[in-house]
């Protein structure tokens, strides 16, 4: 029986949170960060291999993560590849809160970012390579 | 009549519709709701007597000292110090820990040893770290057994005759469990540590006696007790106190100031520098005398009745994990809980979409949970207004979460 709970995020949310099409380890991974939400200690690595043409070919994460943080995760996953890297770097939490298609309140904001943040140090530290 | 019958005509918030539910208030480990008792004590405060305290040479000044000085006795009665002045005000807990770090850190040299358990919330962790790292000071910490209480053994290990302190907590605020202070003390005293207690969450349930504690610190926070945000205790055992210079300096805490020295004033007021918290002191005198009107015998047995109820349900639940000492081990009014395939965050939110207060995340106890082997969890705690219907209403949302996501 589905409680009064289930209403609380949004289908998109649930069903990334289930069956995440990038939760995994990236063989080849050239662009790598991972970092901690300080608020609840939750933890998001992003990796990425980007192709010689600057293009993001690849991109998954693994972590411990709440549903909305995990969901955040696969989107930007699916958003990055693809994209050139400057296009991927400029994605913003809009993005991201157009495809989960549901409303995130203040306290949980950071789980959306975590990942956007994660993704950016992934950038970062490919370029400075 | 049962104390939650008797108590919830007294809290306004109860009233409260949240999400479409009447609101279930279990968070109060992180900060209890206030009767208005204390709501209208400080409003009246405010409204009619409101002045700096101790230097004011004018009615509402000596009015405002007097319930300001007042509250320092209802301290003192309510945790059975010897003396008026071995109470002294912070800003809540984690000040006070911060205060005797500091002060008690002045006096440590290199190689000198400050013992911890892995139950500490960060506040009885972080400003040891801090000393430990400005002195050249070794920081240990005790283990805790599969069963949530402290490895004792280990403890014995650990204190040597290098330890100069040893900082633990009354009662986890993840686990619950309730350490033995008198027993640790002792063994602190052997080798002449200090030994700092800290009650935060122990001060709202347990009935407190400090000759029976026999620590030479003791802090806790008057929000988790009833009383308003922003003033806590540190108590200091008299002759402890009348050894260490002052952690912390500015006005109040002086008798007589030259450029290039000052000489302290006496205690309590040697460790308050700053205006005080006036109206929270009268807020917390508020919130002791409403417990002491129920009596914190029958408070605590309130919240046992709650907590095995709470305990004996999760257990029942196909899925869900609860951590700490067993049923048959007296805990304190925290229960900490993990339901199988979702994180806390979401069964908190999952919770509150019911009305259902409950905490998530790592509790400020990052190595604690590390020991657990886990990000963080769900916890619930109990206060003098929660019932046994309202832990049937959480029982009831849980057992129906894993289908919700």
């Amino acid at each position: 029986m589905p409680s009064a709970a289930s209403g609380v995020y949004s289908d998109v949310i649930r069903e990334r949170w289930r069956k995440p099409r990038h939760r995994g380890e990236v063989p080849g991974a050239n662009a790598v960060a991972e970092d901690v939400n300080p608020l609840c200690g939750d933890r998001v690595r992003m990796m990425l291999t980007v192709g010689a043409d600057g293009r993001v070919e690849r991109a998954g994460f693994v972590g411990d993560s709440c549903a909305i943080c995990t969901a955040s995760a696969d989107v930007v996953s699916d958003l990055v590849v693809g994209r050139p890297r400057a296009e991927a770097a400029a994605l913003d939490v809009a993005d991201v809160l157009n495809v989960l298609q549901s409303e995130i309140r203040p306290t949980r904001m950071r789980c959306v970012t975590l990942p956007l943040s994660v993704l950016g140090q992934a950038l970062n530290a490919s370029r400075r390579a | 009549m049962r104390l939650d019958e008797q108590t919830r005509p007294d809290f306004p918030v109860l009233e409260r519709i949240v999400n479409g539910h009447p609101l279930v208030y279990l968070d109060s480990g992180a900060s209890s709701q206030k009767p208005r008792s204390v709501i209208e004590a400080m409003n009246r405060y405010y409204e009619r007597s409101h002045a700096n305290v101790h230097r004011s040479i004018h009615t509402l000044g000596e009015e405002a000292t007097e319930l300001y000085e007042v509250a320092r006795d209802a301290v003192q009665r309510f945790i059975g110090a010897a003396s008026r002045e071995e109470v002294v005000f912070t800003r809540g807990t984690t000040d006070g820990l911060g205060l005797i770090a500091e002060t008690i850190g002045r006096t440590l040299a290199r190689g000198d040893e400050i013992v911890v358990t892995e139950l500490e919330h960060h506040s009885n962790l972080i400003p040891w770290q801090l000393v430990a790292r400005d002195r050249g000071a070794q920081l240990k910490a005790v283990p805790v057994l599969a069963d949530g209480t402290l490895d004792m053994a280990a403890l014995d290990r650990l204190i040597t005759p290098r330890t100069r302190v040893v900082a633990f907590t009354h009662v986890s605020n993840v686990l619950g469990t309730i350490t033995p202070v008198a027993e640790i003390v002792r063994r602190a005293r052997a080798v002449d540590a200090l030994s700092v207690v800290d009650g935060a969450q122990a001060a709202p349930h347990l009935r407190l006696d400090m000759s029976v504690l026999g620590c030479d610190f003791y802090v806790f926070s008057a929000h988790k007790m009833l009383g308003p945000t922003g003033i806590g205790v540190m108590y200091g055992r008299r002759a402890v106190l009348d050894s260490l210079e002052p952690g912390r300096g500015g006005s109040e805490m002086i008798k007589e100031v030259w450029i290039d020295r000052a000489q302290w004033n006496d205690l309590p007021w040697r460790f308050e520098p700053g205006t005080p918290p006036i109206a929270e002191a009268v807020g917390l005198t508020a919130a002791i005398e409403y417990l002491e009107k129920l009596g914190m015998e029958r408070v605590g047995e309130h919240e046992r009745v709650l907590t095995r109820q709470t305990l004996e349900g999760l257990a029942r639940i196909p899925g869900v994990t609860v951590y700490g000492p067993p049923v048959s081990v007296d805990r304190g009014a925290v229960v900490a809980f993990a339901v199988e395939g979702l994180h806390p965050h979401d069964v908190a939110a999952l919770l509150d979409a019911e009305g259902i207060a409950v905490r998530a995340g790592h509790h400020c106890a990052m190595p604690l949970m590390r020991r657990l082997g886990v990000v963080g969890t769900s916890r619930a705690t109990f206060s003098v207004f929660n019932s046994p219907d309202e832990v049937s209403r959480l029982l009831a949302a849980v057992a129906g979460l894993r289908s919700a996501l």
